[in-house]
């Protein structure tokens, strides 16, 4: 009883690797499964930033936002980025091929700036570099 | 002739070569596994495999120049290494022993080329303790910690020393936390330990959510074992039987090998049932966080460990009466656990004799931001900043001025350049009107805006704010609107003391350490940096050139 309760970030982490978000009806199902009120998992859901509840794109694209990025001009590649791809934090590309994310810090700040596309690390960046790697998610229609 | 004295070294005795490859996430955003997998593949063609070893490695801290090697036994370093530069390696250097100048480390004020690794100022000028195996062993093969004396100090432990005199070396040792607040570990083992209860636990927060900070993921990504070996020992001290790693989900790589370590220690049997055979029983659960910034503070991170919101509580009761599941627990950050074991085999005498008179042993930084060599650093307590930034790290580059130096996070303070002598530790610090943190290091030149710094680290700590206490909540928000103002030219005089009065109120009137702290930021630029405030609202002007709308 005590290790299911304490293991609700866990499962709801499975989760959503699973889906790619929490659905409403999976977050139901938790809470039954680790008796707790759905009241209580929403919470959780909702308290860290890692869970989102609607689904993301094909691909996640998270810019790092940490001091060492902020002093080296991670503003004006979020800036580029919104401009050349119409695309700001917390919203999909047109056709879902990507999600854009901000995140506190990556701890690559050594190259700095950064930014992680599923996780991968993409350091150094120039607003132009960012773009360049970001058209590349973008498929033909 | 390159092919001639290849000949003639192959006729004598062959020499042998371990190739060093950084596998740190650094070092793999350059791609350095497609490096290692081609090096294996090129020494193979050549036919070196029986005198060439090559071995992944963690971080050796100067992830700048990554994809960073090093060629023993030599200690031959090559940066910025590409997979081109692979083949030439192979056969230039590892087969015929010639140097590859063009691969070597630049000295970035005479040009020259410095081939070794321990002449390479960076490094020359760090002691490393807790990073003592960090870039020199491989994290995911527990042998090769042991074969660097890993695990003695635990062995010694359970062979001939009671909890109490763990505890006692530790206290004599001198080591404080390197969470950032500094307090006596031994005390807080003894805490601990008198705390009657079946059960304990000990936690170890490697939730680093600092921003600009690193230090942690590094040593777990460079020395995992090291850290389990000094939780152990921890949980031998005051009696738990079960430990938690809580690690911040934005590091993978680290959670990887922590796992992998964890395992392996398990299978060695310094983690289970009975370990070495003694009486003594431990086991380790790896916890992930979800991406909050106040998971760091120790009642939230408990909070999160049982599976709630992170929301921080009062104290006391401290944890070391009821913590995790409300029983006495123990939470240690990972530098404070990596530097156990080094203690307990070198001995407390030896390391109480590196620092200052109040903090003892060493202190490692993530010096980024404007500076020319960024990357991890360890140095005794009481060094200089002015040493780190200039010896170590070489300065600011491109020709600017230093303005500033940012220690401690969105909890600590920027120092002008009036600090550079200051020795480094955990008085002097907060004396100036910063913390020391847990280790970043941000440097700022003059193209650097400290209204701006403020704003963002205020935007930060109001992003992260959990929402339990209302002036943490709501005063966050209101000074940060006030700074917002002031860098969109909408400053109005006055805004200072609102902004100081507000910050005070903050720090009295907050439970964690996220709120208590939260105003730091702002409040040492007003005082260091005061005239830079007064150039945005009076003469709308930003001195440094960063806020748009007053360029």
């Amino acid at each position: 009883m005590r290790s299911e309760r304490g293991d609700l970030i866990a499962i709801l982490q499975e989760v959503q690797a699973r889906f790619g978000y929490l659905p409403e009806e999976a977050m139901r199902q938790v809470a039954r499964f680790v008796a707790v009120p759905e009241s209580q998992v929403y919470g959780v859901a909702t308290f860290y930033s890692q869970f989102r509840l609607t689904p993301g794109g094909r691909k996640t694209v998270r810019v790092c936002q940490g001091t060492a990025c902020h002093v080296q001009g991670e503003a004006q590649i979020l800036a580029a980025i919104k401009k050349e791809m119409g695309v700001v934090p917390g919203t999909t590309a047109p056709g879902g091929d990507f999600g854009l994310e901000t995140v506190a810090c990556l701890g690559a700040c050594s190259l700095a700036p950064n930014m992680t596309v599923d996780g991968d690390v993409h350091g150094q960046l120039t607003p132009a570099k960012a773009v360049e790697i970001i058209s590349r998610l973008v498929e033909k229609r | 002739m390159g092919k001639l004295t290849g000949l003639l070294k192959r006729r004598g005795a062959p020499e042998t070569h371990t190739v060093l490859v950084c596998q740190g996430t650094g070092c793999q955003s350059s791609k350095s596994d497609q490096i290692q997998a081609a090096l294996q593949q090129e020494i193979v063609q050549l036919g070196l495999s029986d005198r060439v070893k090559v071995k992944s490695t963690g971080c050796h801290g100067f992830c700048q120049r990554g994809p960073t090697l090093i060629i023993e036994p030599d200690g031959i370093f090559y940066t910025r290494v590409k997979a081109q530069d692979v083949p030439e390696i192979a056969r230039c250097h590892l087969d015929d022993g010639q140097i590859i100048d063009r691969l070597l480390y630049q000295h970035p004020g005479t040009l020259e080329a410095v081939s070794h690794y321990h002449d390479i100022p960076f490094y020359k000028k760090q002691q490393r303790l807790i990073m003592r195996n960090c870039g020199q062993i491989n994290p995911e093969d527990i042998q090769d910690y042991l074969d660097t004396g890993g695990y003695q100090a635990l062995r010694n432990v359970l062979s001939g020393m009671t909890p109490e005199q763990v505890i006692a070396e530790i206290r004599r040792s001198g080591l404080r936390g390197r969470g950032g607040a500094g307090f006596p570990t031994g005390q807080k083992w003894q805490f601990c330990r008198d705390s009657a209860a079946p059960q304990k636990f000990v936690i170890c927060n490697a939730d680093e959510g600092d921003p600009g900070a690193f230090m942690d993921r590094g040593i777990m990504e460079g020395d995992p074992y090291t850290i389990l070996e000094g939780f152990t020992i921890a949980a031998y001290a005051i009696g738990a039987s079960q430990g938690y790693i809580y690690v911040r989900a934005e590091y993978p790589l680290a959670i990887k090998r922590l796992r992998i370590a964890l395992k392996q220690a398990r299978e060695h049997g310094f983690v289970g049932d009975h370990i070495l055979d003694s009486d003594f029983s431990f086991d380790v659960t790896i916890k992930e966080g979800a991406g909050a910034f106040v998971c760091g503070e120790e009642t939230a991170l408990m909070a999160s460990i049982e599976g709630k919101r992170g929301m921080p509580r009062a104290r006391p009761p401290f944890p070391a009466q009821s913590g995790l599941w409300g029983q006495p627990t123990n939470i240690n950050n990972v530098k404070t656990l990596a530097s156990i074991p080094v203690i307990l085999t070198r001995g407390a005498e030896w390391y109480s004799s590196i620092g200052t008179e109040t903090s003892k042993g060493t202190a490692v930084f993530a010096l980024t931001g404007k500076i020319a060599n960024s990357g991890l650093v360890e140095v005794p307590m009481g060094t200089a900043l002015r040493q780190i930034i200039y010896d170590i790290g070489g300065g600011v580059p491109g020709g600017k001025s230093f303005k500033a130096a940012q220690t401690g996070g969105p909890s600590g303070g920027c120092l002008p350049a009036d600090f550079l002598d200051l020795p480094v530790d955990y008085e002097s610090l907060t004396q100036a009107g910063s913390i020391m943190g847990s280790g970043g290091l941000v440097i700022m030149d003059e193209a650097t805006c400290m209204v701006d710094i403020a704003r963002y680290f205020l935007s930060f700590t109001q992003h992260e704010s959990c929402g339990k206490c209302v002036p943490c909540r709501v005063g966050t928000k209101q000074m940060l609107e006030i700074l917002k103002d002031i860098t969109t030219g909408k400053g109005r005089a006055g805004d200072i003391d609102l902004l100081v009065r507000l910050g005070n109120s903050i720090k009295v009137g907050s439970l964690c350490g996220l709120g208590r702290t939260a105003p730091n930021p702002a409040l040492t630029s007003i005082r260091y940096f005061r005239d830079e405030y007064d150039a945005h609202i009076r003469d709308h002007r930003c001195p440094a050139g960063v806020c748009q709308e007053l360029a």
